[in-house]
């Protein structure tokens, strides 16, 4: 694979958290009894009409402005082909007037993936076929359920900015976050309310021009979606190298199998027929929708993670090594408030994220319920040296699992924290037993200062801290004299 | 020739409001006088074949709910008790809404149509489905799957289409009003054949909800009846907006009783000159008799040129059919009416199409098809919607000089049966003159006037811009006083008997 570059556009179908459907007024929701969420309107019966659902108009136009796009009047059209489980043989979707054009999505690494378009349409129901191995071909019987027929989606378009399978499930990854916290979407790839297809190409590092692509389809899980775009890469690439040609091809990822198969070539694809639908009107953007898809907008997981960056880096600074992971981790936990409050609170930035980041990350859940006055004392304690990092830790779990104070939690798990005159105390009293160390260590071996370190945490059976002896013993230093040989 | 009709009474051969206003003051029972219309039915629909479906069991429960509003002092609304026939392609719970294709064969909708619940609310009583041409697509109801229906005036001539079977019914007297549908002159044409008035409105002033589609951005729900007012009547029970139709206007229905005395002294009047050249010398001359009668009652009439107009029959024969491709996609025999089973899912859709459509339907499936398919289509879908632009443009340049316009209904008197059928584009120009006002969206209707060829019923057509209804209905009312009443069906036969 060395010396190609893949090239992958995403093609994200999110469907909407309303009440009720697209063009209809039954209830929007997975898991019930086949059939049971049905009326004329999404059976496509004769004579039945569409009435487009205002609340799916905004929350459209939500993810239009969280991906930064241009909101725009727009029209439905038809796509006319024939599926048993598309109640009228065609579906409503927009075409070549979306609702929203333009955008981007910012990537926790810090790349910019262009957003083409994100346009409304209605589902289809869903088709289960019986005997045959379950394809479409073979099948004895075909049983369809229209539960999720005219469930609102939003179909969002990547630019075929994308590289590689690791880029494009962060794409995925970043977009679900942001589809959840405007709470468009309950993105759950596995219920099928996410879900993608992938434009795959590849071409060789340096050229301009986009390879031939292929569309990969059946992709259930972040999973999947690395593993198809790769195999289907390397199968692209095995083609260039033996002087083949991709052919432009829809192909279906096998996960059992690990391999895509072709489905159906660019000839043997549908001719949609888009004409605009003349059941519905134009769909203009107005003041009142336009409002509405705003309100309430949470800041997203970029801005989120640029809040911390800046807590961290004030003034445009670097972050520190190390942090910026642990940013894109506290923030798709959702754990970003507990440090930002920890911060406002006066606690130290690096050691709050660093906690959220590895201990409360275990149990984001529960952590997302912590008391953020709490965890910011915590930490206060922990930088102080009132409590050293395994202790923190501790009492960190104990706070999640229980709730509490941290102070009285320590004094309960008997982390009586040694007081600033104890500490100084016991870091006396070992260097008083060990001169010959602490001289060399005084004579700049500095490997030393983890023996003596090492003296001092077991005169006090661990509960010193280890920073604040470190300190301690970094400070007596200064104060010794520098000749060689001298005693105190 | 003479006028068909029944025997007076008050069966269907009363005008509507006539019967309602007895029945409102108690003089009849609304039972009795759906007895007389079912009695009438019987008699005569055996060689007519109006009817896919009598609706009795629902009509006399019907009935005999507006019987008890008027028992207990209620106001049993503004249609009590007067019998409506309905176009097979309006839904029905209490009957098959088959638009008389074997694919829709006994299919009952699960929902009233707004304008059959509208109609209900006025204690108007549905008596029967009426025949039509498959799916609306034809000019003579012939194209039923389940035979033609027979025009009243003569047994082998067709009632025109497609709402045929609907104005059958009202010029023999079977029921005084009914409703039909109107995509390119499918309620005016048959109404000018069989002698009855028949209104296509302004598109989105009466709800398509439960109209099974044929071709939506030109589908029009409107009412056939014996006289004017009774049509002023229907529209304004069945108009008024629905959202459960988006392209529904927001507005409520038009008031048209109001104005039909108020004449049309004063008003320009344009009588369309292109439209008289091609039409048969019966017919050009009820125009031009039409023309001088509104004279006299002090309009101003003037011939315009609008030749764009006549452009607008080939313009819709590639939009009607390209909607209707994609409306008639889901008969695919999944989820109801017809299915003919195959050894996979694409070999079950296409024999219960091949078996359940009739030949017309097919044909305009195809054209359809064509017509939107990739490469072509520019050159046929998208310079129809320009030709469609035209014909407005057109209609709005002749609407300066004018507030209503003046045409033939149809270019001939009711044709034999079996005359055009081997040839569909002789059959296409029967809507020459009425598919203008579809493209448009503009109301139009058509007004028996004179005896033409054969002594056959002639039609004169008014038509309005959008949302012109007033100044429609008084010209028809000036029309309808003015007009030969031997050409009026079925009332003729009651004035001489």
């Amino acid at each position: 694979m060395s010396g190609w570059e893949v090239v992958v556009g995403l093609e994200v179908h999110a469907e909407l958290s309303t009440a009720t459907k697209l063009f209809c007024g039954c209830p929007n929701r997975f898991g019930a009894e086949p059939n049971t969420l049905v009326c004329p309107v999404c059976l496509g019966l004769p004579g039945s009409l569409p009435v487009l659902n205002r609340r799916a108009v905004e929350l459209a136009m939500r993810i239009g402005k969280a991906l930064h796009c241009d909101i725009r009047p727009s029209r439905f059209h038809r796509k006319n082909y024939f599926y048993p489980d598309m109640p009228k043989d065609y579906q409503i979707s927009q075409y070549d007037e979306p609702v929203n054009v333009g955008g981007y999505l910012d990537l926790p690494g810090g790349r910019r993936i262009g957003i083409e378009r994100a346009h409304l349409e209605e589902d289809t129901g869903k088709t289960t076929h019986l005997g045959g191995g379950g394809r479409i071909h073979g099948a004895e019987r075909a049983l369809v359920d229209y539960n999720r027929a005219g469930v609102p989606l939003v179909e969002i378009v990547s630019r075929p900015d994308i590289r590689g399978a690791e880029e494009a499930r962060a794409y995925v990854a970043e977009l679900r976050d942001v589809l959840v916290a405007t709470g468009v979407s309950d993105g759950r790839m596995e219920e099928g309310s996410l879900r993608v297809d992938a434009n795959v190409s590849v071409r060789r590092e340096g050229t301009g021009e986009l390879g031939t692509r292929c569309e990969v389809k059946n992709l259930n899980s972040l999973r999947s979606l690395g593993r198809a775009i790769e195999h289907e890469a390397a199968r692209q690439v095995a083609l260039l190298e033996a002087g083949g040609e991709v052919v432009q091809e829809t192909r279906h990822w096998n996960e059992d199998e690990g391999r895509t198969s072709s489905m159906r070539s660019k000839e043997e694809s549908h001719d949609y027929r888009y004409f605009a639908e003349p059941d519905l009107v134009a769909l203009v953007p107005d003041e009142q929708l336009l409002e509405a898809a705003g309100a309430g907008m949470p800041l997203l997981p970029a801005e989120r993670r640029l809040r911390l960056a800046e807590l961290l880096a004030p003034r445009g600074g670097d972050v520190p090594a190390g942090a910026a992971d642990q940013i894109v981790t506290v923030v798709s936990l959702g754990l970003d408030d507990l440090v930002v409050a920890a911060a406002a609170a006066g606690a130290d930035v690096r050691l709050a994220l660093a906690r959220a980041a590895n201990e409360a990350a275990r149990a984001p859940e529960a952590a997302r319920g912590l008391d953020p006055a709490a965890f910011a004392a915590l930490v206060r304690m922990e930088a102080a040296g009132r409590l050293s990092a395994t202790q923190s830790k501790s009492v960190l779990s104990e706070l999640i699992e229980h709730g509490g104070d941290p102070a009285e939690v320590a004094g309960r798990l008997g982390f009586e924290g040694l007081g600033d005159d104890a500490l100084e105390a016991a870091v006396e009293a070992v260097v008083a037993a060990h001169p010959e160390e602490w001289d060399r260590f005084v004579g700049g071996e500095e490997k030393l200062a983890q023996f003596l370190l090492g003296q001092v945490m077991r005169s006090t059976g661990g509960r010193a801290d280890g920073k604040a002896v470190a300190a301690l013993l970094a400070k007596r230093r200064q104060g010794a004299p520098a000749e060689p040989g001298s005693r105190r | 020739m003479s006028a068909p009709g029944g025997q007076g009474g008050a069966g269907g051969s009363r005008p509507a409001l006539e019967v309602a206003q007895a029945v409102r003051a108690g003089e009849v029972s609304a039972r009795d006088v759906l007895e007389q219309a079912l009695e009438q039915i019987a008699g005569r629909d055996g060689e007519l074949r109006c009817f896919n479906a009598v609706t009795a069991t629902a009509a006399r429960a019907a009935a005999e709910a507006v019987d008890g509003r008027v028992a207990r002092g209620e106001d049993p609304g503004p249609l009590a008790g007067v019998p409506v026939a309905l176009k097979d392609n309006l839904c029905t719970r209490t009957a098959p809404t088959t638009c008389s294709s074997r694919i829709l064969e006994g299919w009952v909708p699960p929902y009233d149509a707004t304008v059959v619940t509208r109609l209900a609310a006025a204690g108007a009583v549905v008596v029967g489905k009426t025949n039509m041409d498959e799916f609306a697509m034809g000019s003579s109801t012939e194209h039923s799957a389940f035979g033609p229906t027979r025009n009243p005036w003569d047994l082998t001539r067709v009632p025109g289409g497609s709402s045929g079977g609907s104005a059958a019914a009202v010029a023999a007297g079977l029921v005084p009003v009914a409703l039909g549908s109107d995509t390119g002159g499918s309620i005016r044409q048959p109404a000018a054949l069989c002698g009855v008035v028949g209104v296509k409105p302004t598109y989105g002033v009466v709800s398509r909800f439960g109209l099974v589609a044929f071709a939506s951005s030109l589908d029009q729900v409107g009412p056939l009846a014996a006289t004017v007012e009774d049509a002023a009547a229907v529209l304004e029970v069945v108009g008024g907006h629905d959202e459960l139709d988006s392209t529904s206007l927001p507005l409520p229905a038009p008031r048209l009783r109001e104005v039909l005395a108020e004449g049309v002294g004063g008003m320009r009047v344009g009588v369309l000159s292109d439209m008289l050249a091609d039409a048969s010398p019966g017919c050009a001359a009820a125009v031009r008799a039409a023309a001088e009668a509104l004279t006299a009652a002090g309009a101003r009439v003037e011939e315009v040129s609008v030749p764009e107009l006549l452009h607008g029959l080939s313009a819709y024969y590639v939009v009607a059919p390209a909607e209707a491709s994609s409306n008639l996609a889901r008969y695919d025999g999944v989820r109801y009416g017809l299915r003919v089973e195959g050894e996979d899912v694409e070999t079950m859709n296409a024999r219960t199409r091949a078996a359940g459509f009739g030949p017309e339907v097919k044909r305009r499936i195809m054209l359809g098809t064509y017509a939107l398919s990739a490469g072509y289509y520019e050159a046929y879908y998208g310079r129809a919607q320009k030709v469609r632009a035209v014909v407005a443009e057109a209609f709005a340049r002749a609407y300066l000089g004018a507030e209503v316009l003046l045409a033939p209904t149809s270019p001939s008197v009711a044709f034999p049966l079996g005359e055009k059928t081997a040839d569909p584009l002789e059959m296409y120009l029967a809507d020459l003159y009425t598919i203008p006002s579809n493209l448009a969206g503009h109301p139009a209707m058509s007004v028996p006037f004179a005896l033409g060829e054969g002594g056959l019923p002639v039609g004169v057509q008014v038509l309005a811009p959008a949302l012109g209804e007033r100044e429609m209905f008084r010209v028809g009312a000036v029309l309808e006083a003015a007009a030969d009443p031997k050409a009026r069906a079925p009332l003729a036969a009651g004035a001489r008997a």
